[in-house]
C-alpha cells in the first residue's frame, strides 16, 4: 500500500491524518490522500456501517463506525482530521478536535474557522485550528477574483458555477443559498472583491456537463490588460497543480467600460473543471475541486509541522 | 400536512386568472432598464383594466440584476415600491430563481410590498426549492411555482416535479415554456399531467412564449382542460419573442365567453399608449426567436446572443442552436459568451 510507512527509511514520518465522514467525499479524499507523501490516513469515521467504512478497510485504512468516540480513544491520535459530514456534525465534533489539539479541515458548510483557498490565502492560516473549504465553486473562481485583484482594485467581481444536476447532493439542494451568499462573501474577503455575487446552477443534462465557472471582474477604466491575463494565467497554473483538470477555456476576455457597468470595463474568465475521476466521476469537477483543495491544504499543514518538528 | 391552512389555494374569481409579466419578463426585451415612471404608468394601467396579479422585478428574478443577466436601471425594489403604491386591487408578484436570488432578497421584496412570489427552477430541479417556499409562506405570501424550460422533460416527470413544490407549500405549480417550443398537443399533455398529480390540492399555471406563435393557441388549451393562472404581457413585451400578449388573450378568452374580469378595450389602449411607446424593441418572430423556439433554448437567451454574435462576428441562429444541442438551461447566460467563442475558433480553423 502507498500509505503504509516502513519504518528505517530515511524519508519523513508521515502526520497521521483521519477522514470523519465515509460518503462520497470522504472516500475520495481518502484515494487522493493515499498518493501523499506527507499525510498517512490512518483512520476514516462514520455513524453506522456503511460502504464507505468498507471501502476504506479494502484500501487498509482503520475504519469504525463508532464515530468520535472511538477516534478520540485512538493512540497516537491523528493530527489533522478531515471532516466530510454536515455543518450540523462539524459544530458538535469541532470543539472536541480542538480540545485534543487535532487541526479540523472542514468541508463542510458549517464555517467555524476562517475560509481558506490553497493558492490564495492559506499561508496566513497555517497555525489555524479550524480552516474552512468555502464551497466547491468558491475554491474554483476565487483564485480567478484573487489574481485579478493582485493586479487592480476589483470594485465588483461575479461568479456562475454550472454543475451537473448529478453531481449536487440533497444538502446543497435543501439550501442552495447557503452556497450563493457563502461564495459572494469569500468572493469579498478572500479574492479581494469590494462587493460579490455568487450564482448556482444546475444542469440535467445526459451525459452530464462537466463542472463549469465564469469569472466576472469590473475593471477600473485603464486597467492594464496583459498585466491581468498574465496573473490569472500565472494562477491558473498554481491550481493545476491540485487539480490537474482545471483549464480555461478561452483567454480572459477584456470588455470596454459601458455606462451600465458604472463607468468601468469587464474581465471574464471560462473555467472547466474535470474532476480527476479518483473515486468521483469526472464530470463532477464541482466535488473534485473541494476534496483536492483540502488534500493540497492537508499539504501545506503538513509541510508546516514537519518543518517545525525538524 | 404541516400546513393545512397555509396550503390551501387561495380564492380564484372568474374562470382564468391572468398574471402580467410586461413589468418582469419585458425587462429581458428592455434590457433591465425599467424606470419607476414605466412601472407606476404600467401598473395604473393594468390595474384600471382588472388585472389581478402584476408581475415586477429583474428579468432573471430577485437578484437577477448582474454581469451575467444585465444590471437593472433602477433597483427592483424600488420599482417593486412604486407598483405596491400604484395598485389599487390588483396584487403584486414577484419571480426568484433560487440559485440567482436568495431568501433575504425575497424578504427585501415582502417589504417592499410583494404579496405573491413565483419560484423558479428547471423542470428538473424542484428540488432546491422548499427552502423558498417554506420562507414565502412564513411569509404570508401567496406562492407559485415556475417549472422552466417544460418542454425538457415528459409530462409524467414534471407532474413529479409540480408535486415536489407543491408539497414544499407551493399554491401553483405553472407549465412554465420558457422556450416558446412546446407544441399544442405536447401543452396539453403536460397541462393534464399537472392537473392529475396535484389538481385536487393546488392551482395549474401556463406561462407562454410567442417563439412558434402559439403562447395564445396554448393558453386556450390550457383554459379548456381546466388550468386557472395564465401568463400574459401587454404588446408581448417578454424574452424571445415575447410573451402571449396580455390583450389578445383577454379578447379571446372574451370571444370564447371565458371570464377573466379583464377589460378588453383597457388592455388594448394600455399595450398602444402606454407601453408601446417605450418599448426599445417590439417583441416579434424573426429568425432568431423563432430558432430558438425550434432548437428549444431559453428565450432569455436572446438579446445576449445578439451581443455575443455581434462581438465574435459569428451568426445569431449558429449561437442559439449550439446553445439548444448543448442543452444550457435558463441562467446559463455566461455559456453563450463561451460558444460564440468556440464558434469564432471553429471559424478561424475553417
Amino acid at each position: 500500500m502507498s500509505g503504509a510507512t516502513l519504518p528505517g527509511m530515511s524519508e519523513p514520518a508521515k502526520v497521521p491524518a483521519a477522514i470523519v465522514g465515509p460518503g462520497n467525499i470522504g472516500t475520495d479524499l481518502l484515494a487522493k490522500l493515499a498518493r501523499s507523501a506527507r499525510i498517512e490516513v490512518t483512520a476514516m469515521v462514520g455513524v453506522v456501517e456503511s460502504e464507505g467504512l468498507d471501502r476504506a478497510r479494502a484500501m487498509g485504512v482503520r475504519a469504525s463506525a463508532e464515530g468520535l468516540d472511538w477516534l478520540l480513544a485512538q493512540d497516537p491520535l491523528p493530527r489533522m482530521v478531515f471532516e466530510a459530514t454536515s455543518a450540523k456534525a462539524h459544530a458538535a465534533n469541532a470543539p472536541r478536535y480542538a480540545e485534543a489539539g487535532i487541526r479540523a479541515i472542514d468541508l463542510t458548510p458549517a464555517h467555524l474557522g476562517p475560509m481558506v483557498c490553497p493558492p490564495v490565502n492559506m499561508p496566513e492560516h497555517l497555525d489555524a485550528p479550524n480552516v474552512n473549504m468555502i464551497t466547491c465553486g468558491g475554491q474554483a473562481t476565487i483564485p480567478i477574483v484573487a489574481a485579478v485583484s493582485r493586479v487592480v482594485p476589483v470594485a465588483y467581481a461575479e461568479i456562475v458555477a454550472s454543475t451537473a444536476s448529478r453531481s449536487a447532493g440533497p444538502g446543497t439542494r435543501a439550501n442552495i443559498d447557503e452556497f450563493t451568499q457563502t461564495t459572494a462573501r469569500a468572493v469579498e474577503e478572500v479574492g479581494g472583491a469590494e462587493r460579490g455575487k455568487a450564482i448556482i446552477i444546475l444542469n440535467p443534462v445526459e451525459p452530464p456537463m462537466i463542472m463549469r465557472d465564469t469569472v466576472f471582474c469590473s475593471l477600473p477604466p485603464e486597467a492594464d490588460h496583459d498585466a491581468v491575463a498574465a496573473s490569472v494565467h500565472a494562477m491558473v497554473e498554481r491550481v493545476q497543480q491540485y487539480v490537474p483538470g482545471y483549464t480555461m477555456r478561452a483567454e480572459p476576455q477584456f470588455d470596454p467600460p459601458r455606462q451600465t457597468w458604472g463607468g468601468r470595463g469587464r474581465v471574464a474568465v471560462f473555467l472547466e473543471v474535470k474532476g480527476n475521476g479518483d473515486y468521483l466521476p469526472p464530470y463532477a469537477g464541482n466535488l473534485d475541486i473541494m476534496t483536492a483543495a483540502a488534500a493540497q491544504v492537508g499539504e501545506l499543514v503538513a509541510a508546516d509541522m514537519t518543518e517545525v518538528a525538524a | 400536512m404541516s400546513r393545512p391552512e397555509s396550503s390551501a389555494r387561495p380564492p380564484i374569481r372568474y374562470d382564468v386568472r391572468i398574471t402580467d409579466t410586461t413589468l418582469r419578463d419585458g425587462s429581458h426585451a428592455q434590457g433591465h432598464q425599467f424606470t419607476s415612471e414605466q412601472v407606476r404608468d404600467t401598473v395604473r394601467a393594468l390595474d384600471r383594466a382588472g388585472v389581478e396579479v402584476i408581475e415586477v422585478t429583474h428579468g432573471d428574478g430577485l437578484g437577477g440584476s448582474s454581469f451575467n443577466y444585465g444590471f437593472s436601471h433602477t433597483s427592483e425594489l424600488e420599482l417593486i415600491a412604486a407598483a405596491r403604491e400604484e395598485a389599487t386591487q390588483a396584487r403584486i408578484a414577484v419571480l426568484l430563481v433560487p440559485g440567482i436570488g436568495t431568501v433575504d432578497d425575497l424578504r427585501r421584496a415582502r417589504d417592499a410590498g410583494a404579496d405573491i412570489v413565483r419560484v423558479a427552477t428547471h423542470c428538473t430541479e424542484a428540488d432546491v426549492s422548499p427552502q423558498h417556499f417554506g420562507v414565502a409562506r412564513d411569509l404570508g405570501m401567496e406562492t407559485v411555482g415556475f417549472l422552466m424550460m417544460a418542454h425538457r422533460t415528459p409530462p409524467e416527470d414534471l407532474a413529479k416535479q409540480a408535486r415536489i413544490m407543491v408539497d414544499a407549500g407551493c399554491q401553483c405549480p405553472y407549465v412554465t415554456d420558457s422556450a416558446g417550443a412546446l407544441l399544442m398537443h405536447e401543452a396539453r399533455a403536460r397541462f393534464e399531467a399537472l392537473l392529475a398529480e396535484v389538481g385536487d390540492e393546488a392551482w395549474v399555471g401556463y406561462h407562454g412564449h410567442q417563439n412558434l406563435s402559439l403562447g395564445v393557441a396554448n393558453s386556450v388549451i390550457a383554459a379548456e382542460v381546466g388550468v386557472k393562472e395564465i401568463d400574459g404581457s401587454l404588446c408581448a413585451l417578454g424574452a424571445g419573442s415575447g410573451n402571449s400578449p396580455t390583450e389578445v388573450l383577454a379578447a379571446v378568452f372574451d370571444r370564447l365567453g371565458v371570464t377573466t374580469g379583464l377589460d378588453v378595450t383597457a388592455l388594448l389602449d394600455a399595450a398602444e399608449d402606454v407601453v408601446r411607446p417605450y418599448l426599445h424593441r417590439w417583441p416579434k418572430m424573426d429568425r432568431n426567436a423563432i430558432t430558438q423556439g425550434w432548437a428549444g433554448v431559453y428565450s432569455s437567451f436572446l438579446l445576449h446572443a445578439e451581443h455575443a454574435g455581434e462581438r465574435y462576428k459569428v451568426p445569431v441562429p449558429d449561437i442559439l442552436r449550439r446553445c439548444g444541442e448543448l442543452g444550457l438551461v435558463g441562467g446559463q447566460e455566461d455559456m453563450i459568451i463561451d460558444v460564440a467563442l468556440e464558434l469564432a475558433r471553429e471559424r478561424e480553423q475553417g
